[in-house]
């Protein structure tokens, strides 16, 4: 475990790109099977062990130290798993046992509930600092070290000299420690055969749009639906439903499998259907109701009703379309939609608009709660994996914006774990009440973070924990993408992606917006 | 804030005073009379009257703020005043620093300044001084906070530069105490080769070979060719790691000497790739290994994690009381 570790402290501390990959590569190639096939799946977020819960390793610290002093310790640190891999006691010198990568996944896959404490505990006992924090974060499933999956496959690629192309379709297909594919890539071993698995092929993204005007004889027009993008794949008779980063997300969507019976893999929006507006798509809201879920009781199928609004076809039967130009794909794909249950899949409308102008004008006014704003397709673009300029773009509607008071600020996690840079903000009541209505952290610059922090320090009227009260005195303009009704505040509101705009240092406090202004927002 | 009437000593922000001596510990702001355990400027501020220091630290005050005036002290030595006696003993923090120990009326204090009970080639090592009540720095007062052997730290570096030797090795380290520790560690490690200064570092580097701390051939990053610099390590004070002075050297890759780097997010604050767990603070089972081997009446606790040194005294039925004194804050020399 203690190279795994030091690979992971590395790749904390290292800050190129280049260097990060080199990293990698280098402990891909010096690491045996199965240890650099689970680091692998470690840092790509691949693995989890659902019975290793954050509160297990939080209970875990109080039977070695004071929770009191544990709990200055974790304010400080700003991490539990740290803080915990920081103050547990080390064994004696000589004592330790240093698991391999393996035996460490091996003893937390055999844990329950019950027994994690005691599994969790045994391996903490065996390790120094760095390899408890390494294990720790595998344990609870998020390293978080700036390692996206599509960085690892880069690094992969370069430690063997295989293409890059080849590893992303490869590695969706595999399960960790992905022992095929090392063996494919290190000694040019046979490919594995996937023709009849069903997998993730990565999905086509898009860059924002940021020109004046498009030609619309070139790029098709789509609206942006405001839900999860899922890929649907059925497959030598069986059936996956795969989020945007290639997470099987079957189980919490049954509705959807047992309706998606035809040979295939297409690409679409995942919305649920709102029985208050016709029929039509709720917004995103609802769908969050049944994101998350391991189980999905029968009433909430019920209440809200899954469904894809199909943007793609991939596959066509054993047919791969995506070298074909999306002209081609989308007549495909609407001889394909037809042919499945239109209560689970529907298609994504290509948008008929007369020239530039007309869209602009079309955007603005497009406030459906499930329009997030529009894609533009190129006509002739293949389906090309990841994030590949100059073929899709996504023009999102305007966000709203309202002026907040700051109310509460909360110290960050990690490299913030020293500034107050989560802020909880409100708007007035008739009766002249400021009530929270949403929280942020991010949107500032780093320049502008230390002013904040400065200002909560300054300004701080009380103390709840980690948590300030501070003087009701600063308007914070706040961006969001929609404001939905909640239950779960006082206010009666939620916002949907709130981030700080701008500080209005210059706005007295009582002019920020009313509640009242916000409710009528919500679209 | 008082446990009862009046003590003899008096904890104030802007320092700690001796009421019957009329005399100030390590106060922030000039007096007329004051003691001053060492050279950090957290503790040794100019302009006072009066001064009674080691020689090793009058001498540094005297390269901060240009007046070496003051009677020096060796270890041991001491003077009384107002019915209380002074005397100084080695605190092991860095080169000159002292604790102080006043005795009055069958009472003895000591307030150790800041400390550190690691073996240390540049400054003598810390003298435990039995007391009535002990006056402590609690900087790491946590227990995340255990300072790992150095030895492992600085083969941090070794390592890196010889998996990148078109590399240098920039380390930032507080300029009085740390830089020339480091120095004199990395020497014991058997580098031998000459080590690169930032200019900031220069005059208290050699006022530690006045003072007879040898730290091998120091050279300057001015006078040097950059290209001569790849594969060496260079010292500078933290806040030249991110400075533009840094695009002279070839390729740096940046490392920072600190207790703090114990903690992933404040390393990654500071943005260096190299974080070295390198202290002239206790940690924290320097802290508590101290006070259970002194076993004081009382234990006051002057500035740093005092909630944390607080709740383990409590837990051990220590008598023990935060002065919350301010102007000592966790600054670069941690």
């Amino acid at each position: 475990m203690r190279r795994c570790a030091a690979l992971v402290d590395s790749l904390i501390y290292t800050r190129s790109r280049k260097a990060k990959l080199a990293a990698i590569a280098a402990y891909l190639r010096a690491t045996p099977d199965p240890d650099r096939g689970w680091a692998l799946a470690a840092l790509t977020d691949s693995i989890d062990f659902p019975a290793v819960k954050a509160a297990t390793v939080r209970n875990l610290a109080g039977t070695r130290i004071d929770p009191e002093l544990f709990r200055l310790s974790r304010h400080h640190v700003g991490d539990t798993a740290e803080t915990v891999a920081l103050v547990w006691p080390d064994a004696p010198d000589g004592e330790q046992s240093d698991p391999t990568v393996d035996e460490v996944v091996q003893a937390l896959s055999a844990t329950t509930r019950a027994t994690a404490p005691d599994v969790v505990a045994s391996l903490l006992d065996a390790m120094d600092a760095n390899s408890r924090y390494a294990m720790l974060k595998l344990a609870l499933g998020g390293m978080r070290v700036g390692v996206s999956a599509r960085l690892a496959k880069t690094a992969f690629a370069q430690a063997f000299a295989v293409g890059i192309d080849d590893v992303e379709e490869l590695w969706h297909a595999l399960d960790p420690p992905y022992e095929a594919l090392f063996r494919w890539a290190e000694e040019g071993g046979q490919r594995p055969d996937l023709s009849t698995t069903p997998f993730f092929r990565p999905f086509m993204l898009s860059h924002p749009f940021e020109g004046d005007s498009l030609d619309l004889g070139e790029y098709a027009v789509e609206w942006k639906w405001d839900g999860i993008r899922v890929e649907a794949v059925h497959l030598g008779g069986e059936t996956r439903l795969y989020s945007r980063g290639g997470d099987d997300i079957s189980a919490a969507f049954p509705d959807i499998v047992e309706a998606f019976d035809r040979d295939g893999v297409i690409d679409g929006e995942l919305l649920v259907r709102g029985t208050d507006q016709g029929g039509e798509a709720a917004s995103f809201n609802a769908l969050q109701k049944r994101l998350g879920r391991k189980t999905v009781p029968k009433k909430m199928r019920q209440d809200f009703p899954a469904f894809v609004r199909v943007y793609d076809l991939l596959m066509d039967g054993d047919d791969d379309l995506r070298l074909l130009p999306w002209h081609q794909r989308r007549k495909r794909l609407e001889a394909f939609v037809p042919k499945l249950n239109p209560d689970h899949f529907d298609l994504s409308a290509v948008v008929e608009v007369d020239d530039f102008t007309a869209l602009e004008t079309m955007r603005a006014g497009a406030r459906d709660a499930a329009i997030e704003g529009v894609m533009l397709k190129r006509r002739d673009s293949p389906y090309l994996a990841g994030r590949v300029t100059g073929h899709w773009y996504k023009w999102k509607r305007d966000p709203l914006n309202a002026d907040c008071v700051m109310m509460y600020a909360q110290r960050g996690n990690g490299r913030r774990a020293s500034f107050y840079s989560d802020y909880t903000f409100g708007c007035w009541t008739e009766d002249g009440e400021l009530l929270p209505v949403g929280k942020a952290y991010s949107g500032f610059t780093d320049e502008e973070l230390k002013w904040l922090d400065r200002f909560v320090r300054q300004n701080t009227l009380n103390r709840f924990g980690p948590v300030r009260e501070v003087a009701k005195s600063l308007v914070l303009e706040v961006a969001f993408d929609s404001i939905h009704e909640s239950k779960r505040h006082k206010s009666g509101l939620a916002m949907r992606f709130p981030r700080i705009h701008r500080i209005r240092k210059d706005k007295p406090a009582e002019e920020a917006d009313r509640i009242a202004t916000l409710q009528g927002m919500i679209s | 804030m008082m446990a009862k009437a009046k003590h003899w000593i008096e904890p104030h922000p802007q320092g700690i005073y001796v009421r019957p001596a009329d005399i100030w510990i390590d106060p922030s702001v000039p007096k007329k009379s004051a003691v001053v355990t060492h050279g950090h400027a957290d503790h040794a501020r100019g302009g006072h009257g009066d001064v009674w220091a080691t020689p090793e630290t009058l001498a540094i005050m005297g390269l901060r703020y240009g007046t070496e005036a003051g009677t020096p002290l060796g270890y041991g030595e001491g003077f009384e005043r107002g019915g209380v006696r002074f005397s100084l003993h080695s605190a092991g923090h860095v080169l000159g620093s002292a604790q102080v120990l006043m005795e009055y009326q069958g009472e003895r204090v000591v307030v150790t300044g800041d400390f550190k009970r690691r073996p240390d080639p540049t400054c003598a090592p810390f003298e435990p001084v039995p007391c009535d009540i002990f006056i402590t720095e609690a900087t790491f007062g946590l227990p995340v906070f255990k300072h790992p052997p150095i030895a492992g730290e600085l083969d941090k570096i070794f390592a890196r530069l010889e998996a990148e030797p078109d590399h240098c090795l920039l380390v930032g380290a507080y300029a009085l105490g740390k830089a020339q520790r480091v120095i004199a560690e990395l020497r014991r490690a058997g580098w031998d080769k000459p080590i690169y200064l930032h200019g900031a570092m220069v005059r208290m580097c050699e006022l530690y070979e006045e003072l007879g701390v040898s730290l091998g051939e120091l050279r300057l990053v001015m006078d040097t060719d950059k290209e001569d610099m790849r594969g060496q390590i260079i010292i500078c004070p933290p806040s030249a790691l991110i400075d533009k002075w840094s695009r002279r050297l070839p390729n740096p890759i940046t490392a920072m000497a600190s207790g703090w780097m114990r903690v992933r997010g404040r390393a990654r604050q500071r943005g260096v790739e190299i974080p070295l767990v390198i202290s002239d603070h206790a940690d924290w089972d320097e802290l508590t290994g101290t006070i259970r081997e002194l076993a004081p009446r009382e234990t006051w606790i002057t500035h740093g994690s005092e909630d944390g040194l607080l709740r383990w005294c409590e837990l051990h039925q220590i008598k023990a009381r935060a002065l919350a004194m301010i102007g000592r804050e966790d600054g670069d020399d941690g």
